[in-house]
């Protein structure tokens, strides 16, 4: 007699917890062939308002997180991502890819990992200057999170892009709240997974899935999201996300690339975009 | 011979002679026209207005208002300058600037006289800080203009394009080479207009801009009030705005250049708190908090406009403090002598009484030195208010004037929880003898700018702009170099 699968069932990531939505409501997700890969959670903005709460109250401790510790979180998650390898494998290929193309998405999110870890104390020091004011004043200037980020992420590539996204977001001190690709969302909360046994302390990286059209706006215009990024080339999104972040003056980041295969797809300056530049002053006359 | 008691010497009261700056050497013609591709030129629609100085309200002279097609002739000339412009080699970019800065060093002094006299500030600040900083300016940013690979590593930065800059009228020359100097170092062209109550110094410039020989069309300068700045912003050929001004208007441009490609730059408002520890030096804290928030009569976007003071020495600072005001010299602009000029402008003066109409109908306490005010001109006593509490809309709202709200607090928890609990975030000062809880403080306070035992200092070196709704991008020093450039 053969046995019965046990199918697994995606929810939302908020807090270092697996929620449901509040709200009950579900989307099917289906192959190309119309089978039903999965029901995912149908965000709402209740779920985004809460997971903002909890990122706020959980930046601050991961910014005072040392960059040597932050680094080698970010680097426990590629470790993670890399044991778990076949389970994305597969499910990268219910969604889609090939074999190869499935192996390649991988691969190219672990390395990522691995490179953003790396960055983790050192793009300070690239960024950051002494600044030779004409008075006797000792004059810097270094960078700080700007604090909480919501992120749309890319839709074609629903692991690699995500994690092009979270990785320089994070290893900046920023907290995040992440819009899952609205159709190919399953390794979003697998990745979920390996960040909840990452050492990532709950409610740094919170992944909703759901609909663009419903959570745009409340992503944009939610007053106590310092940044807002957008993933895609929709100039009607990209509109109304300008529009409605200019209520609190939040900064806004578009990416209109849509591969992020290649090596111009990660560098530093995704860091320094999520960061303020602070400049202090102190007399040294005595 | 008039005798004076000997138990009555010390009773005599010491004044200051006057000391006024001589007006004789500054050029001032009669009506002003706008600098359009290196001509200046009659506006299309014939409109002037009259530039007022405000410590007598009479007028100065009379100034060309553009229209939205005066603007769109100037974006085009900017456009047509921009090829051969962003084509020449840094190092003669570099040049027409070094040439700038040397021009306005040779003719300072005329304009920080005429700085005074259109916008009312102190001339010894406009001799001492406006007038150098911006030939500073200049000369920084010229030195930058053929060493832009070394900015950004791994990258390669062009121009933008067409830069449209729109300037305030509190530090109105220094603003100006705030925005043209590292546009132009990058190898942008420019449509800069200054604010409509202090154009001069702006007009001044265009006919150095002339003098330095740069290609027509690379800078141009137009006057004119609101319109003609959303007709800036709402100009399609226009790649940037930079804008320094009040959140207000900064939320206006953000909302009208949303869905374009323009880039921006927005240097808003502020609320900066000041904070003094019962360990700082008291008498220094004192003067850092008169100059945090009385300098350039308050319209300052980064003034130290809420004082927190350590409760144990709350009543000497205020004590001490009251006694500081007490000598603050109110009056001519161009006496030197003068600590508080006037107030920018009526509207402005409107603006600042209507606060404090509010702070005394809040319930606060408020204090004002007794001074004679000018009988002419517009003129604001400085102001402290006391017993205030967060909710107060004197608090929260920012009122560019010299009006200081003072509150106490007990622990640095307490304090750095207040200082940040505000839209705004540009500036902060952090007053204590201790070395660590300076760097916990400034690294905790939500700011762009954190003043340690002193405040409002500024450099050329240094960048300038805020966290959260006071803006973003940053003015001054490597990181000023970024807003002005897009990567290939």
């Amino acid at each position: 007699m053969s046995r019965l699968d046990i199918h697994k069932t995606y929810k939302l990531y908020i807090g270092g917890k697996f929620p449901r939505t509040e709200s009950g409501r579900y989307y099917a997700v289906n192959d190309n062939k119309g089978k039903l890969i999965a029901n995912m959670c149908l965000a709402t903005r209740k779920d985004f308002r809460n997971a903002v709460v909890i990122a706020r109250k959980a930046q601050n401790s991961w910014a005072n997180t040392t960059a040597l510790n932050k680094g080698q979180i970010l680097y426990r998650i590629a470790e993670m991502l890399e044991g778990r390898k076949e389970q994305f494998i597969a499910e990268l290929i219910v969604q889609g890819e090939t074999k190869i193309t499935a192996q390649k998405e991988i691969e190219a999110a672990i390395d990522r990992l691995v490179y953003y870890a790396g960055w983790s104390d050192k793009y300070q020091q690239l960024f950051s200057t002494v600044n030779p004011v004409s008075s006797n004043h000792f004059n810097f200037s270094s960078l700080e999170p700007v604090g909480i980020i919501s992120i749309i992420a890319p839709e074609k590539q629903g692991l690699l892009g995500l994690v092009s996204m979270i990785a320089p977001a994070i290893v900046g001190g920023n907290t995040i709240i992440v819009l899952a690709s609205e159709s190919k969302p399953l390794s979003a909360i697998s990745f979920a997974e390996v960040l909840n046994s990452s050492d990532v302390p709950g409610g740094v990286v919170n992944i909703l899935t759901g609909k663009k059209e419903e959570l745009i706006s409340h992503m944009a215009s939610h007053m106590d999201v310092n940044t807002i990024v957008y993933c895609g080339k929709d100039e009607k999104d990209m509109k109304t996300i300008s529009e409605l972040a200019s209520n609190n003056v939040k900064r806004v980041i578009f990416y209109k690339k849509t591969n992020w295969d290649s090596d111009e797809s990660q560098s530093p300056y995704f860091i320094e975009k999520t960061q303020e530049v602070k400049t202090t002053w102190h007399p040294t006359q005595v | 011979m008039h005798k004076v008691k000997n138990k009555d010497v010390f009773k005599v009261s010491w004044t200051y002679d006057k000391a006024p700056e001589s007006t004789d050497h500054i050029q001032i013609k009669k009506q002003y026209d706008l600098y359009i591709d290196g001509k200046f030129t009659k506006p299309i629609k014939g409109k002037y207005f009259d530039t007022i100085n405000p410590s007598d309200n009479k007028k100065i002279t009379s100034v060309a208002e553009a229209s939205d097609k005066d603007v769109d002739k100037a974006v085009k000339a900017a456009r047509k300058a921009f090829k051969s412009w962003s084509a020449l080699t840094g190092k003669e970019r570099g040049k027409y600037i070094f040439r700038i800065a040397r021009l306005i060093q040779e003719r300072a002094r005329e304009f920080a006289v005429i700085e005074s006299l259109d916008g009312g500030k102190p001339i010894r600040e406009s001799r001492d800080i406006d007038i150098p900083l911006a030939a500073n300016h200049f000369f920084y940013y010229a030195g930058w203009a053929d060493k832009l690979t070394y900015a950004f590593p791994n990258r390669n930065p062009k121009p933008l394009g067409v830069v449209g800059q729109i300037i305030p009228w509190n530090f109105p020359l220094l603003m100006a080479s705030w925005k043209i100097a590292p546009a132009l170092a990058t190898g942008n062209t420019v449509v800069l207009k200054p604010a409509e109550t202090t154009p001069l110094t702006a007009l001044k410039l265009a006919e150095i801009i002339h003098e330095s020989g740069i290609p027509k069309g690379v800078v141009n300068i137009i006057t004119g009030a609101g319109e003609t700045g959303a007709a800036i912003v709402n100009h399609p050929d226009i790649d940037k705005i930079a804008f320094t001004g009040s959140t207000g208007v900064g939320k206006y441009i953000l909302n009208a250049t949303a869905g374009t490609h323009k880039k921006l730059t927005l240097e808003l408002g502020g609320k900066g708190a000041n904070i003094i520890f019962e360990d700082a030096a008291i008498d220094q804290a004192v003067e850092g908090i008169v100059n945090a928030i009385f300098f350039n009569q308050g319209h300052v976007c980064c003034a130290g406009s809420r004082l927190f003071v350590q409760e144990s020495v709350a009543d000497l600072v205020i004590k001490k403090l009251k006694d500081r005001m007490k000598r603050l010299i109110i009056g001519d602009p161009l006496d030197k002598n003068t600590d508080i000029g006037a107030i920018n402008s009526k509207k402005q003066l409107q603006t600042i009484e209507k606060y404090i109409k509010i702070g005394i109908n809040e319930g606060s306490e408020i204090y004002q030195p007794k001074c004679k005010l000018p009988k002419h001109g517009n003129w604001c006593a400085p102001t402290l208010f006391l017993n205030v509490s967060q909710s107060h809309r004197i608090v929260q709202e920012e009122i560019f004037g010299p009006v200081l709200t003072v509150q106490t607090f007990r622990t640095i928890d307490e304090v750095i929880e207040k200082a940040n609990n505000t839209p705004y975030g540009l500036s902060a000062g952090v007053w204590t003898d201790k070395g660590s809880k300076i760097f916990h403080l400034t690294q905790k306070l939500d700011a762009g700018i954190v003043w340690a035992n002193t405040f409002n200092k500024f450099d050329p070196t240094s960048p300038f702009g805020g966290y959260k709704e006071s803006g973003f991008g940053r003015e001054g020093g490597l990181h000023g170099l970024k807003p002005y450039v897009k990567f290939e």
